[in-house]
């Protein structure tokens, strides 16, 4: 028995398609990812909250999933949109196959949709709301759902990811070099799996936290993480970093990267459809090195807008010129708009987390 | 960092005759570089042994060299063109190891040359496998556990400490010669005793065996601001054991994590960063174990290679191309994207298709060898598909490989096939097991049985079980219903099934079901190749076909169409032209070479060209050959797709061989506008009565003949007509299952055999003219006139395949009357059939009398060797006169006046065929060709012999064994040889002869096991030269052992009188001169080699 679904865009453009198991509706804002591999990890990060998530890669569930490949405890996207999902997967590490995953997420799934068609829509047209529906085929009363749904722009999602309480992911190898702060947004495990590799005990705060309680803690520096949402919408979370630039280091990596912008005096604007994959070639101004890298966001750090010059762009996206990454003159404040912890994706620029290293360092002598 | 201005002239190395592990993808590298680089404004000069590549043509290069591709040859280039740098990464193996011996022996230091895209410590690094092996290690990546050996007492040590099974690999070898599994000590001695005579350090690698694992490949660049990045990432369906180039391969990679992906990708950068290659592509292989993911690396090509070319074409990321402009200084962000046009090339492509590259093998061809698979490669060619699913992609990459199959469909029926014979053939990898895969399937075998006897991952059995449990659907709703829906059709041609599965499962014809489904609303839609999955806009139209809800063909059509009216302009005219799918015996480059013209031709008639092929290794599959590239098989049912969509004003089907000619008939019933010749005009050429009518009817003779469709039939026309007789089934190329025939006996085994070849037509009877000398004649007419373009005599008599036998031009043996004469005949054919195009003749001349044996209207293999002979282009001139041209708009070339000799040699894969004998026949067997130009014939046949690599000896023991009819003729070259000082050598019969005629000549024993025995004394390799003439198919066995170790041990074996007068011909010129080179361009602006006369 085939099972109809569609997805219905904010513009009128319908895409039929089947379901996997879960039925009924999901609405949210229909982005593109255009990596091949790590669907899990797209699954699982946080920064995904409110958006439906399509793959342009075909074939998706080859490997099944796992315990391990995992950014957060949950599943994140609002809904999936494949071209056709794979039945039998082979891997060694597997231990369940993806379709099993997300009913058991309860994630309404579609295929047997033309993805490219779709991705080249968002690309004319710029992202926009859709919703998933395996019950309501009708355009105007999908129209009419879809008209209640707020838009990303504005939108705070940072609330509905944050962690409820702090907890400490703690440095591997024993004792620890550096004592992280963590404000976390949506923050992804391979961050701390990275960070904790790199010696560090992290402080996991809900981003809701007051300054004077992460002080408390007496970190050796501030990493604000990436997240959901518009980030010009994350008012409190702009006003407490604040209170840490020239204080501490701090590192921003994609939504904490816009709101150091912000926080920095700077402003933010919607890409038209965003950056979403692994493979956007990034230049490091520091050494002209030029590494693939792992993005994921629909805003963007306007650096024209800062009153002064303080801020410099460290970081050059090759394909748009876009802003990925910034630092400040005079402070300890360096961010990156894309994904140095990668998962999914090359890990050409996991070498960055050293200047977050080194100005812990310098801080603390 | 801009350019290199401190170089001004490269010499590019090319890769010489098509060879198994060899092919078409180093013209399209080499062309790409060439391209590259002279936009760059350098000064080309470009060296290659193959007239048949694009690369080659003048207009590539500024100095084009077609010579002998061996250290001493390019020395002397360098030292007449004195180049300021040489790249040898984009030639294949061949360029490489040249470039190695040309440092190793100064002349690059001598000659102040520098090298360019890898050092000779990268090569050595990268190729020397302990050099490599230290490498890895030092790294902290993984490699099997290995040892090397240079002789067999130190191999024999490795084993005992190992144990079976174990992998030999000869150092430095291309497509891995001579080596092998070996799972006991006679395959041991056998395998690595072969493997270190055919190293050209006499060294093999002896290797803990994964067989079973998953075999990865990724291609790599690197640039010279150190930044890399991954072009594509390669899975073998068939597990390691199976050589990559004979494995059926997808990408992207289908069962890696993004974690392992990712832990390979960062193996990748490390180690092309330690072995050092600066700039440019490399290939690095890897193995995972199944069960617990270890990863090993196999090895590393410090070049380009046939993987780089299917990466180039299964992303949209020319390779090529980046890496000549890397080679001389640019870095990857310096260089734009041609596809997207704004962004940069330094970012890794994403693809949103899967595709599937299928190797064509041509074991038909050889039926003394078994078509089992193994770390030697096999395959001659390949093709390539592109689906929105693997289902799809597996199917038409079926269809595109024009073995007679439509998809993933049955050619036996499974219940007739024992269980043991599917399990064996599941289990010894071979050319049809992927068919048995789904015959194992349909017989009830579960897909984890499958997978543990075939060692092919599960992933893959399942996608495969899914098609055939939807086949299973399909015949049982039929059944119920007597009609499929829409719906369920839909979902068949999503699953990849053609057409003609899907009629002959519902018992109606292609076009009926074809007309149905196009009713239904059912069509391929057509989708962009862009390098990154729709994210930026593309403007390289590269297309391929699947069942979506948009066309993209379409829409870009739409857009363009309206810009030019919008500008007020008229709409373009389009010609498609149709190529020859994948490489085959009988049907390769040369075709490619044609087709490419036509899209030349195309342009500059200012028309919107369009190529069809499926086939990845190509120049014409280039993205920026044509207007527009559908990557797609050639079928009709494909073809008329795009058809549909493009509709074309013209399509040329005459330049990709056999393959589109096939489809002419049907593609014009259908609509095709097709232009040149007409089909009607085809088909009175390839029917046996009107062709004989015809003949008849412009007075001109034929050997008699008849056409058959019964044994009784064949029978009596043999009986009117007299033995020998020259048998083959109709509507094929190469001469396939061609032969010649003494008795009925013998003809009617052919008819049984030939039954499965040629399915329907008839089989054609020739009486077979003994000692007759052949002649080839390619022309072009445009309907009213006819230029005979080049006549080729033939080295060998007619009977040995013209694809086979060496040929001359301008002939050196025959009469100016005759060749008068085949001029009027050929201008006579010509213009009755009304040819508008090109047309190749083959006549046969004995006495006096001229024969036409027979006419092809269309492209030859011999086209491009015969543009690159009397400089001019004839397939673009004749592509434009297919486009409306006359023959008095050009400015052509006569052979006439030519001043020098030019010589086609093929190049034969015995080597790869171990138990196959080397006799030549009617049957087409070689797979490339190399050309020797000289002054004068002696010179031009030695360096055609250089370029096939059997270089003619200027000293030493040549051994002499003719057959009777041969044995007066043969005193005369033989006194010749023993003038020139070698020592001869005989058996007993030519020995006596040669003796009683004043020969000095040592008797030798043809077998046993002496120290006199010939086999002995080549194993030795005390012997230089074999000229051995076979007696017919009764030649006796000692004699096939004695060419069988010619092979093994490349001693040059001549297997034909006149092969063996051209020889001593060669060997007696190259004796008394010194060799000298010259470019193509010098040759033609000899003011006196150009005229105009018809």
């Amino acid at each position: 028995m085939m099972k109809k679904a569609i997805l219905y865009l904010e513009d009128g453009t319908r895409f039929a398609g089947t379901f996997l198991a879960v039925s009924g509706e999901t609405a949210g804002e229909v982005v593109f990812n255009t990596a091949m591999s790590g669907y899990q990890e797209i699954l699982t990060d946080p920064s995904y909250a409110g958006q439906i998530v399509t793959m342009t890669y075909p074939l998706i569930g080859n490997y099944g999933v796992n315990e391990e490949d995992i950014e957060s405890k949950g599943v994140h996207v609002k809904g999936f949109v494949v071209k056709e999902f794979c039945r039998q997967h082979s891997n060694f590490r597997a231990t369940k196959n993806l379709i099993d995953y997300l009913n058991d997420n309860k994630i309404i799934a579609i295929e047997d949709i033309d993805t490219r068609a779709l991705t080249r829509h968002l690309r004319l047209f710029g992202v926009m709301k859709g919703i998933i529906s395996t019950e309501d085929f009708d355009s105007e009363s999908l129209a009419k759902k879809l008209a209640q749904i707020p838009s990303m722009a504005g939108s705070d999602w940072v609330k509905e990811v944050t962690t409820k309480k702090t907890y400490v992911w703690p440095a591997e190898g024993g004792a620890a070099r550096f004592k992280v702060a963590a404000i976390d947004c949506g923050i992804k495990f391979n961050i701390l799996r990275v960070l904790a590799g790199l010696g560090c005990d992290i402080h996991v705060f809900p981003a809701k936290t007051l300054p004077k309680e992460i002080l408390a803690i007496n970190p050796d520096g501030i990493l604000v993480s990436n997240g959901p949402g518009d980030p010009a919408a994350v008012t409190y979370v702009i006003e407490n970093l604040k209170s840490f630039i020239g204080k501490l280091p701090v590192f921003g990596i994609c939504l904490g990267h816009q709101m150091l912008g912000l926080a920095l005096g700077g402003e933010t604007y919607k890409l038209k459809f965003g950056h979403h994959g692994a493979n956007h070639p990034v230049k490091h101004m520091v050494n002209n090195q030029i590494g693939i890298t792992s993005q994921n966001h629909g805003f963007c750090v306007d650096l024209k807008s800062f009153k002064n010059d303080d801020v410099e762009m460290v970081d050059l996206n090759l394909n748009d010129n876009t802003v990925e990454g910034m630092r400040h003159k005079k402070y300890p404040v360096i961010s990156f708009q894309h994904h140095p912890e990668a998962s999914p994706g090359p890990h050409d620029a996991q070498y960055l987390f050293k200047y977050f290293v080194e100005m812990m360092e310098e801080h603390k002598s | 960092m801009p350019k290199r201005t401190d170089i001004k002239k490269i010499l590019l190395l090319g890769s010489g005759p098509i060879v198994i592990g060899q092919a078409c993808e180093f013209d399209y590298s080499g062309a790409q570089a060439c391209k590259a680089l002279k936009e760059e404004g350098y000064e080309i000069v470009l060296a290659n042994s193959n007239p048949a590549t694009i690369m080659t043509d003048p207009e590539f290069a500024d100095q084009t060299y077609i010579e002998p591709l061996t250290p001493e040859f390019i020395e002397y280039i360098i030292e007449k063109e004195r180049p300021d740098a040489i790249l040898p990464t984009l030639g294949g193996q061949t360029a490489l190891n040249i470039a190695i011996k040309l440092w190793e022996n100064g002349v690059l230091e001598k000659y102040d040359v520098k090298m360019l895209g890898a050092d000779y410590d990268v090569i050595k690094k990268a190729e020397d496998r302990e050099q490599f092996k230290q490498a890895v290690l030092k790294i902290g990546l993984d490699l099997p556990q290995s040892s090397f050996a240079k002789n067999m007492d130190e191999a024999w040590k490795v084993v005992k400490e190992m144990g079976y099974p174990l992998i030999i690999r000869p150092s430095f070898t291309l497509g891995g010669t001579g080596g092998g599994i070996v799972h006991n000590d006679e395959e041991f001695e056998k395998t690595a005793s072969l493997g270190m005579e055919s190293s050209i350090i006499n060294e093999v690698l002896i290797e803990e065996s994964i067989v079973g694992w998953k075999e990865y490949e990724l291609e790599v660049m690197r640039d010279n601001k150190d930044n890399v990045v991954i072009v594509c990432s390669i899975e073998n369906l068939d597990a390691m054991g199976v050589h990559t180039g004979d494995s059926i391969t997808v990408a992207p990679a289908q069962t890696l994590t993004d974690k392992e992906y990712q832990a390979m990708r960062d193996a990748s950068l490390a180690l092309i960063r330690e072995i050092g290659v600066e700039t440019g592509g490399s290939n690095i292989q890897f193995a995972v174990d199944p069960k617990d993911g270890r990863m090993v690396v196999i090895e590393m090509n410090p070049r380009v290679s046939r993987s780089s070319a299917l990466a180039s074409k299964a992303t949209g990321f020319p390779i090529a191309k980046f890496a000549a402009k890397l080679a001389i200084g640019y870095s990857l962000d310096e260089i734009q994207n041609d596809i997207t046009r704004e962004t940069p090339a330094s970012f890794e492509p994403t693809i949103d298709y899967c595709v599937v590259k299928m190797p064509r093998f041509t074991f038909e061809k050889f039926p003394e060898a078994k078509d089992i698979l193994g770390v030697q490669m096999k395959s001659v060619g390949e093709t390539m598909s592109i689906g929105r699913t693997f289902k799809e992609a597996l199917q038409k990459a079926l269809r595109g490989l024009e073995i007679g199959h439509s998809g993933l469909d049955n050619k036996l029926n499974f219940k007739d096939i024992p269980d043991d014979k599917i399990a064996l053939r599941l289990k010894e990898p071979n050319a049809s097991r992927i068919f048995y895969v789904k015959y194992a399937l349909q017989k009830g075998m579960s897909p984890e049985e499958i997978s543990k006897i075939s060692l092919i991952d599960i992933w893959y059995i399942a996608h495969i079980k899914q098609i055939v449990d939807f086949e299973n659907v399909l015949i049982a709703t039929f059944k119920k219903d007597k009609a499929l829906g829409k719906d369920i059709i839909r979902k068949a041609k999503k699953y990849g099934f053609s057409d003609v599965q899907l009629a002959r499962l519902m018992g109606m014809k292609e076009l009926a079901f074809r007309r149905i489904r196009k009713e239904m609303g059912i069509v391929a839609t057509f989708k962009q190749v862009d390098t990154c999955a729709a994210e930026f806009e593309a403007h390289t139209p590269y297309y391929y076909s699947t069942y979506e809800s948009e066309d993209e063909a379409i829409i870009e059509d739409r857009k363009l169409t309206e810009k030019l009216k919008k500008q007020g302009q008229a709409d373009r005219k389009k010609i498609m032209i149709l190529g020859g799918g994948p490489n085959r015996i009988g049907q390769g480059i040369e075709f490619d070479y044609c087709c490419c013209h036509a899209s030349f031709a195309v342009g500059e008639m200012g028309y919107e060209s369009i190529m069809v092929n499926s086939n990845p290794e190509t120049v014409s599959t280039d993205y920026d050959t044509s207007d527009r590239l559908y990557f797609e098989p050639l079928t009709f049912e494909d073809v008329m797709n795009i058809l549909d969509v493009e509709h074309p004003d013209g399509v040329i089907v005459q330049y990709g061989g056999q393959t589109p000619l096939n489809l002419a008939r049907r593609l014009a019933d259908s609509g095709a506008p097709i232009i040149g010749t007409s089909v009607d005009s085809i088909d009175l050429a390839e029917n046996r009565e009107r062709f004989s009518d015809f003949i008849g009817s412009v007075g001109i003779q034929q050997p008699a003949n008849g056409s058959a469709v019964s044994a009784e039939e064949a029978v009596d026309i043999a009986r009117r007509i007299g033995y020998p007789l020259l048998v083959r089934p109709s509507y094929v190329l190469g001469g396939r299952a061609m032969r010649i025939v003494y008795d009925e006996e013998s003809l009617l085994s052919f008819i049984s055999e030939a039954k499965e070849v040629s399915a329907g037509h008839p089989i054609l009877i020739d009486r077979f003219i003994e000692d007759a000398i052949e002649v080839d004649v390619d022309a072009i007419c445009d309907g009213k006139e006819t230029k005979v373009a080049g006549i080729m005599e033939h080295i060998e008599h007619a009977g040995i395949h013209s694809g086979d036998s060496a040929c001359c031009i301008p002939p050196p043996t025959i009469s100016e009357e005759l060749i008068e004469q085949i001029k009027t005949y050929t201008c006579k054919i010509a213009e009755g059939l009304k040819v508008v195009g090109l047309l190749n003749i083959q006549f046969a001349i004995k006495g006096s009398a001229v024969y036409v044996l027979e006419v092809n209207p269309r492209a030859s293999r011999t086209v491009p060797f015969v543009s690159k002979a009397i400089g001019t282009p004839l397939a673009k001139v004749a592509a434009q006169v297919m486009m409306g041209k006359n023959l008095t708009d050009f400015d052509l070339k006569d052979q006439k006046d030519l001043k020098y000799m030019s010589i086609k040699e093929s190049v034969l894969p015995f080597s790869r065929f171990s138990g196959v004998d080397i006799v030549l026949g009617p049957e087409m067997k070689s797979t490339g060709e190399v050309m020797g130009i000289a002054d004068d014939f002696g010179v031009a046949f030695a360096k055609s012999q250089l370029c096939a690599n059997q270089g003619l000896p200027g000293k030493g023991k040549i051994f002499v064994s003719v057959k009777d009819e041969d044995k007066r003729n043969s005193i005369f070259f033989a006194k010749k040889l023993a003038d020139l000082n070698f020592k001869l050598v005989s058996t007993k019969g030519t020995a006596r002869v040669l003796k009683t005629n004043g020969v000095d000549v040592q008797l030798v024993d043809k077998n046993g096991e002496g120290k006199n025995n010939v086999l002995t004394l080549i194993k030795k390799n005390e012997i230089n030269l074999i000229i051995n003439t076979p007696s017919g198919k009764r030649s006796e066995s000692d004699m096939r052992a004695i060419r069988a170790a010619a092979i093994l041990h490349n001693v040059p074996c001549i297997t034909t009188l006149q092969g063996a007068w051209a020889a001593v011909n060669g060997i007696e010129a190259s004796a008394k001169k010194k060799f000298t080179v010259k470019s193509l361009q010098d040759y033609y602006n000899s003011a006196d080699t150009i005229s105009n006369s018809k």
